[in-house]
């Protein structure tokens, strides 16, 4: 059977940056599952996009499917056949699939003697079941949002497919997808190239000689190698992420940095603002100097070669210092009005339909701060936390609200810890990001979510599944943080009052901190919320103690047992909880159990929460020998209420901590 | 290097020869090319079609005193239309640059997602800006709906920002300094405009005024959608003064907006409004121009 490689490049008009990583994943998928499906095999070779491509190569496929011969079971040997005479069950059984009843033969199953056929289906050309599947395949690319291009009945892609290149070895699979036939003609680069006819050996070396990079790896690369030679013995750092990168990669096909620069002047105005305009709105790199202060200067990446004569630079510079000028523009327009003039403003700008105005919104933010026990700077944050939204700056970058207040404020001459405050209150904005690092900012940014939180959930506008408009799954992750990473000891119930449903949301966004954040395994995360969760740094510094007790020799067969005593006084039907009558205690291990708990759990006043397990740990052997020589199911009813009632009280009598019955042993 | 009028001449020329009716700008203000009847209303329906023209476009909101290099209460847009749209047309596209003096191989052109959508009008579309050097020189949208109504054909619009396009080809940072004609700046034709209209806008526009006009325009346009139904011969029925008053609406609209009339709560309820009217006009344009579509079809 002779293999061939497969190529298939997907031809359309721009596909936006951010969606190209998982479709070419979805791609290379579908397209391996069909090859496997098929009994087609093949092994990819090379995957990959530029903005205008999706194209896969695919090495060994085989020509032509595998004859294949398939077992089919009929009616029972016994019911088909009648004294050597084929029964009215075999004759159908033979005419549905159209052989004659002589070639039926008989099949020992576990089930019994049936009859059965072999039938057999000759392998199919590869390129015919390709031309098949491929239309359908292609247009199942997972997409966020997809278009029609061609009428209202026609195929949704993410943008007009253009060509289509499916060749297996040199020849073309042929199909057709909204009035575009596949051939073995791609295009280049759209200024720089032209169309060019490729196999699937050359395709990447073709597609570079029109200016296409195919490899998104390789574009990368030439990235930041071109950053590298740019800022090469000029004392100056890029300041290179990963997420910009990523966008630079999939929006060019022959991506070349070009170093520009700009006025001096503007690094008067804020580095935030100057960043924000380089980094988000021209997807430009900023620079850092060798003392890691903003440079005037930045990198572009073009989707060309080269920019022999500078223009490309210079018009960059251009718009980079218009962007600069609107920017300072709304700075000093801003500054007209301080910030605290603009409390009443906020009356006109809504928050919620139902919730009021942000002036409303900031009114119940320093209600919440007096009752959290704030200082009067962090009052004063909360009220001019949101006056920033009125100002031209913010309309004009959202992303940096807040930011803008805090150096509004600054500006202003307002204390710096109220600054701080203002310009962190948002934080944390994602898991990566920190929480805010002040005393102030803790509080205005905790009063900011609570405030949200509570006014939703009295609304019943509960996130549901992926729908979450207000980001209140951030914001409730935000309290948590703050609480557990400030350590502090607020009462979660005094945030949340009464909602029951709050509680729970808070609850699930604990457990997700503590599990997937933090770390810690389901198990402990379950036994240290049982025991309570109200003061959640509290909680934490138990579940840290935990995890670390938790290889000791002594407490998992010790959570074991708690376990083995949970079910006991569950099948006892135990519920009285009265003290243990000491006089009814046998001599031995009962007693030595009674006496080793009572003395653990008086000393537990003293001790860490990590001393306590331990000391908790330590009676395992005495448990184990009370388990091994006392039968709790004592024939005098007395004695064996009374055990249930030791039991019961070594279950109650830890459960400050953890409920220990929570952890999964593998005894 | 072009005038701003010739580089405007150019580009109809270019679009002229490429099968495009070139109209002149709409007479009723309009806060984008868009909106005009020659964009929101021929895009519905069956029938194909090519136009190309400029219009004057105001967003009070956007005025600036004629103080901000590159802010204007009224830009000037290069509005192309081309339905449906032919499967070269971004080539065309470029080719529109290159007829206007831009040597691509020498200038960074990249396509950025950015989808188009007017919740006033029922509207949006799949698309890009256009960055040249790191400029935004064109929006490009494929329309998919208008008017609430899913399109039969799918255009694509192509809008020029006139002032930003000549800016970098003058090599101007100003907006306010751009040759409209050898010897004549673009701030002696239009900066006292600019200054005046954001005096009214943001100052002395009465609000209490402009209230009662939006509602007298949201009332003779509701009561003409209304009448369409019970009148005799649909031919001769005014749909498109009907749209007039949605397009009123909408400068209104805006106008208030700048004024800082319309809270966000308000805004919301407002919008509705003029869509509802903006989505009861395209209904009978459709209604109006079913005999063409069955012609078509036939």
């Amino acid at each position: 059977m002779t293999a061939l490689p497969l190529l298939l490049e997907i031809g359309t008009e721009e596909i936006p940056d951010w969606m190209i990583p998982k479709a070419v994943d979805h791609f290379r998928e579908l397209v391996l599952h069909a090859l496997g499906e098929y009994n087609l095999g093949g092994t990819l070779a090379a995957a990959g996009a530029t903005p205008r491509r999706l194209y896969l190569i695919v090495d060994g496929v085989i020509e032509r499917q595998p004859d294949c011969e398939e077992l089919v079971l009929g009616p029972p040997a016994s019911a088909a056949f009648k004294d050597g005479k084929p029964t009215g069950a075999a004759l159908g059984f033979a005419r549905k699939n159209s052989v004659d009843v002589s070639a039926l033969r008989t099949q020992v199953t576990d089930k019994g003697e049936y009859v059965a056929i072999v039938r057999k289906t000759a392998g199919r050309d590869a390129a015919a079941i390709l031309s098949e599947i491929l239309p359908g395949l292609i247009l199942k690319i997972y997409f966020p949002k997809t278009m029609y291009w061609t009428s209202r009945n026609g195929p949704f892609f993410i943008r007009p497919i253009r060509w289509l290149v499916a060749l297996l070895g040199d020849q073309v699979i042929r199909f057709e997808i909204a009035g575009v036939h596949s051939g073995a003609a791609t295009m280049g680069h759209r200024r720089l190239g032209g169309s060019v006819m490729v196999t699937p050996a050359t395709y990447v070396e073709r597609l570079a000689a029109q200016s296409v990079i195919v490899s998104p790896a390789e574009r990368r690369r030439r990235i930041l190698d071109g950053i590298a030679r740019l800022t090469e013995g000029l004392k100056l750092s890029a300041r290179t992420d990963e997420a910009l990168l990523d966008t630079l990669v999939y929006i060019t096909e022959l991506p070349t940095p070009i170093l520009g620069a700009f006025d001096r002047k503007y690094l008067s105005l804020p580095e935030e603002v100057l960043v924000t305009v380089m980094r988000h709105h021209q997807k430009y790199f900023s620079l850092a100097d060798a003392e890691g202060r903003l440079a005037p200067h930045f990198i572009a990446v073009m989707n060309m070669d080269g920019d022999p004569d500078g223009i490309v630079r210079q018009g960059n510079e251009r718009v980079l210092q218009a962007r600069f000028n609107d920017a300072g523009f709304f700075w000093d327009m801003d500054q007209r009005r301080k910030l605290a003039d603009r409390v009443a403003d906020l009356a006109n700008v809504t928050f919620q339909a139902k919730l009021g105005s942000y002036l409303d919104k900031t009114n119940r933010m320093v209600a919440l701060i007096k009752e959290l026990k704030g200082d009067a700077h962090a009052e004063r944050a909360a009220l001019l936390s949101k006056c920033d939204l009125t100002t031209g700056m913010v309309k004009e970058f959202t992303e940096l609200q807040g930011i803008i207040g805090g150096l509004y404020a600054r500006a202003q001459g307002e204390p710096e810890a109220v600054c701080q405050a203002i310009y962190e209150h948002y934080k944390p904005l994602s898991m990566e990001d920190a929480i805010p690092s002040t005393s102030q900012g803790w509080l205005v940014a905790l009063a900011d979510k609570i405030d949200t939180l509570r006014g939703c959930f009295q609304l019943g506008m509960i996130p549901s599944g992926s729908k979450d408009p207000f980001a209140l799954r951030r914001a409730a992750q935000g309290v948590v943080r703050i609480l557990v990473e400030a350590n502090l000891p607020i009462p979660v119930s005094s945030l949340t009052q009464a909602d029951a449903a709050l509680k729970d949301f808070l609850l699930d966004r604990v457990r997700y901190y503590f599990k997937d954040v933090r770390g810690y395994r389901y198990d402990e995360v379950n036994a240290v919320l049982a025991s309570g969760w109200d003061d959640l740094p509290a909680a934490a510094e138990r579940l840290a103690a935990l995890q670390s007790v938790r290889p000791t020799e002594h407490f998992e067969p010790l959570a074991a047992s708690f376990k083995r005593i949970k079910n006991i006084l569950r099948q006892a039907g135990f519920t009285g909880a009265g003290p243990v009558a000491e006089a009814l205690l046998e001599a031995g291990p009962e007693r030595t159990l009674f006496d080793a708990f009572t003395r653990v759990r008086g000393g537990l006043a003293d001790l860490s929460h990590r001393q306590a397990l331990e000391s908790i740990a330590s009676l395992r052997p005495d448990v184990d020998r009370f388990f091994d020589k006392v039968l709790v199911n004592a024939p005098d009813e007395r004695v064996r209420q009374n055990r249930l009632a030791l039991l019961s009280s070594l279950l109650t009598g830890f459960s400050a901590i953890a409920d220990f019955s929570e952890i999964v042993t593998s005894s | 290097m072009d005038s701003f009028q010739e580089t405007i001449f150019k580009l109809k020329h270019y679009w002229s020869d490429r099968g495009c009716i070139i109209q002149e700008p709409y007479d009723v203000e309009v806060g984008a090319g868009t909106m005009c009847p020659e964009t929101f209303l021929r895009v519905l329906g069956p029938k194909p079609y090519r136009v190309a023209y400029v219009q004057p476009s105001r967003r009070p909101a956007d005025g600036r005193y004629g103080e901000n290099p590159n802010r204007l209460y009224k830009h000037q847009q290069l509005q192309v239309i081309l339905k449906p749209s032919p499967a070269d047309i971004i080539d065309q596209y470029l080719g529109s640059l290159e007829a206007i003096g831009i040597d691509l191989s020498r200038h960074d052109l990249k396509f950025e997602e950015d989808n188009w959508e007017s919740p006033t009008l029922g509207a949006w579309g799949i698309g890009w800006q256009v960055m040249m050097d790191g400029l935004e020189i064109t929006q490009f949208t494929y329309f998919q709906q208008c008017g609430g109504v899913d399109l039969d054909l799918v255009p694509a619009e192509l809008t020029y920002g006139l002032e930003r396009l000549v800016a970098f080809l003058q090599g101007k940072s100003s907006v306010f300094d751009i040759d409209w004609t050898p010897g004549v700046k673009y701030s002696e034709v239009r900066l006292a405009e600019e200054l005046q209209h954001s005096v009214y806008n943001f100052e002395l526009a009465d609000i209490a005024t402009l209230w009662q006009l939006f509602e007298l325009h949201e009332k003779e346009g509701g009561r003409l959608v209304e009448s369409y139904r019970g009148y005799q011969s649909k031919t001769r029925f005014p749909v498109l003064a009907a749209y007039d008053h949605v397009l009123k609406c909408s400068n209104l609209f805006n106008l208030l907006d700048s004024r800082g009339a319309i809270s966000v709560t308000e805004r919301v309820g407002v919008i509705a409004r003029v869509r509802k009217l903006a989505v009861g006009v395209a209904g009978l344009w459709l209604d109006q121009n079913a005999p063409v579509e069955a012609e078509l079809a036939g």
